[in-house]
């Protein structure tokens, strides 16, 4: 199929950036997104320019390193699927497809479509994680009951592969439904327990310090999520951080 | 800073805020409707003009319309507030944007802004006209042997627009008169005009797509999301409260004008 490509490019975080358009021929139903991006790459340093930045990693849907807003959506117009995943057959021959960074204050752009996402990282570092002693005693996980549909839900949030789809997609650009999967996956299970009440605390309030924007329910994040992560974990870290911060003694 | 507005000056508390005073609003509108529903009873006004005292003095009722003027005025400014800030986190928009998320999810501010424009000129059509305005007075006359009603319009010297009720028994004729402000008429009057009729209609319209978002919506900020009990708040959320209740409030001035 033959595409017409309008790509955002940016030289650099100061640039003002803007859409340029791209001609790409013969480009087979087989190819992932990103494959169609090499391509156009290939074509772009055949001819001497800039090929375009992009993130990208495992190429298989699990690291959370590719991005993309692909025709107004992020990840684009496959449901359940991150870029790397996209086929190329989605569209038609003759299609114009719009191709941005992710936008959000709390997510600047680098270069091209690559956005600096460290926010998310410093979220986690806040509070995404648990305290194991590993001095050689460590208790076999299996060992502590976990009733069956808490371990599902947990799981369920641990499929988070924190890809910042859901700020891209809401129109406030919130981060909450990215927070609740982190705070909900060790909420539900005993060994998150310990430090669950600091976890909603300080994760939020990192995300806060972020300038990512307020919730408003309006359900975008779920639609969009690769993932499929579900809108019930934002009620659960609203229970979680209001009980926290009735509870606490600080 | 105390942990209270610590706690409220966080994303999730600033939201909570939105919620309780936007689901204590929608307790209201249950209360405001079931007493304009007595503008239906053909009694010349009667229920609705005796109603209207009890409303105006009730100390309890006084207190609590306090708490609701403060709650209008803080959902208001509270929501363009966060709406400012929402459309700070996110500088640069898209070039192509799919949009998704309901249509009245995406414009609560304007939604929300029209209700507000709208609450302003329903205040000023009945509550100033009520308290500050000249209305006529009628006097009420109700036979207490056979519990008839017989209305005439009065103007007795003897009245201030302090004086709410005037309540008097003859008990050689067997009856009881009350005077009372007459905002029943101020109702004819106002839904005479079609101009004005269109846009508490179109407003209600407006109130229902706030509601249908912003019911749901309350709960979910408060954590209240469970599958045992999501069904009826979203089914409450959208019969109730977008179409039942916007829809008896728009009849209540088509219904002076057609009458």
């Amino acid at each position: 199929m033959d595409l017409k490509l309008k790509v955002w490019r940016q030289k650099n975080a100061e640039d003002k950036g803007g859409l340029v358009e791209y001609q790409l021929n013969d480009i087979e139903g087989h190819m992932s997104f990103l494959e169609m991006m090499d391509i156009l790459n290939e074509q772009l340093i055949s001819e001497g320019q800039e090929p375009v930045s992009f993130d990208h990693d495992c190429r298989e849907g699990i690291c959370g390193a590719c991005s993309m807003h692909i025709n107004g959506e992020p990840h684009g117009p496959d449901a359940g699927t991150t870029t790397c995943q996209l086929h190329m057959r989605k569209f038609n021959d003759g299609d114009t497809i719009f191709i941005e960074p992710f936008r959000a204050k709390a997510f600047p752009v680098i270069k091209d479509l690559v956005v600096d996402r460290s926010a998310f990282d410093r979220i986690q570092h806040a509070g995404g994680y648990i305290s194991v002693n590993t001095s050689g005693n460590t208790q076999d996980a299996n060992s502590i009951p976990v009733p069956k549909v808490n371990a599902d839900k947990a799981f369920d949030a641990a499929t988070c592969i924190g890809c910042g789809a859901c700020v891209a997609a809401c129109k406030n650009a919130s981060a909450m439904l990215f927070v609740s999967a982190k705070v909900s996956q060790f909420a539900l299970l005993p060994q998150g327990e310990v430090e669950a009440k600091d976890r909603a605390l300080n994760m939020v309030k990192q995300m806060d310090a972020e300038g990512f924007g307020n919730c408003t329910n309006t359900g975008a994040c779920e639609a969009e999520c690769p993932k499929g992560i579900s809108l019930e974990n934002i009620a659960r870290l609203n229970r979680e951080y209001l009980s926290a911060s009735v509870t606490t003694d600080h | 800073m105390s942990w209270l507005t610590k706690t409220l000056s966080s994303s999730i508390g600033k939201k909570v805020l939105m919620a309780i005073t936007g689901l204590f609003l929608c307790s209201f509108l249950i209360i405001h409707l079931m007493g304009n529903l007595q503008l239906f009873k053909d009694d010349g006004g009667y229920a609705f003009n005796t109603y209207t005292v009890f409303m105006t003095t009730n100390p309890l009722i006084k207190t609590v319309s306090y708490v609701l003027y403060f709650s209008i005025l803080f959902h208001a400014v509270w929501g363009i507030y966060l709406e400012y800030q929402n459309k700070k986190a996110r500088p640069q928009g898209y070039a192509m944007s799919k949009n998704q998320g309901s249509l009245a999810s995406r414009n609560m501010a304007i939604l929300g802004t029209i209700i507000f424009v709208y609450i302003a000129v329903h205040l000023g059509d009945f509550w100033y006209e009520y308290k500050f305005g000249h209305l006529p007075y009628v006097t009420y006359t109700e036979s207490l042997s056979t519990g008839e009603v017989t209305a005439i319009e009065t103007l007795p010297d003897s009245y201030t627009q302090e004086v709410k009720m005037l309540e008097t028994f003859n008990e050689a004729e067997g009856t009881k008169s009350i005077t009372v402000k007459d905002l029943y008429v101020e109702a004819e009057e106002a839904f005479s005009k079609p101009l004005l009729v269109i846009f508490y209609v179109i407003s209600m319209v407006v109130l229902g797509f706030h509601l249908l978002h912003g019911f749901q919506s309350g709960f979910q900020t408060l954590g209240l999301n469970h599958p045992k009990y999501n069904p009826l708040i979203k089914k409450v959320g959208i019969w109730v409260f977008a179409i039942l209740i916007p829809f008896a409030f728009a009849v209540i001035p088509v219904y002076f004008l057609i009458k």
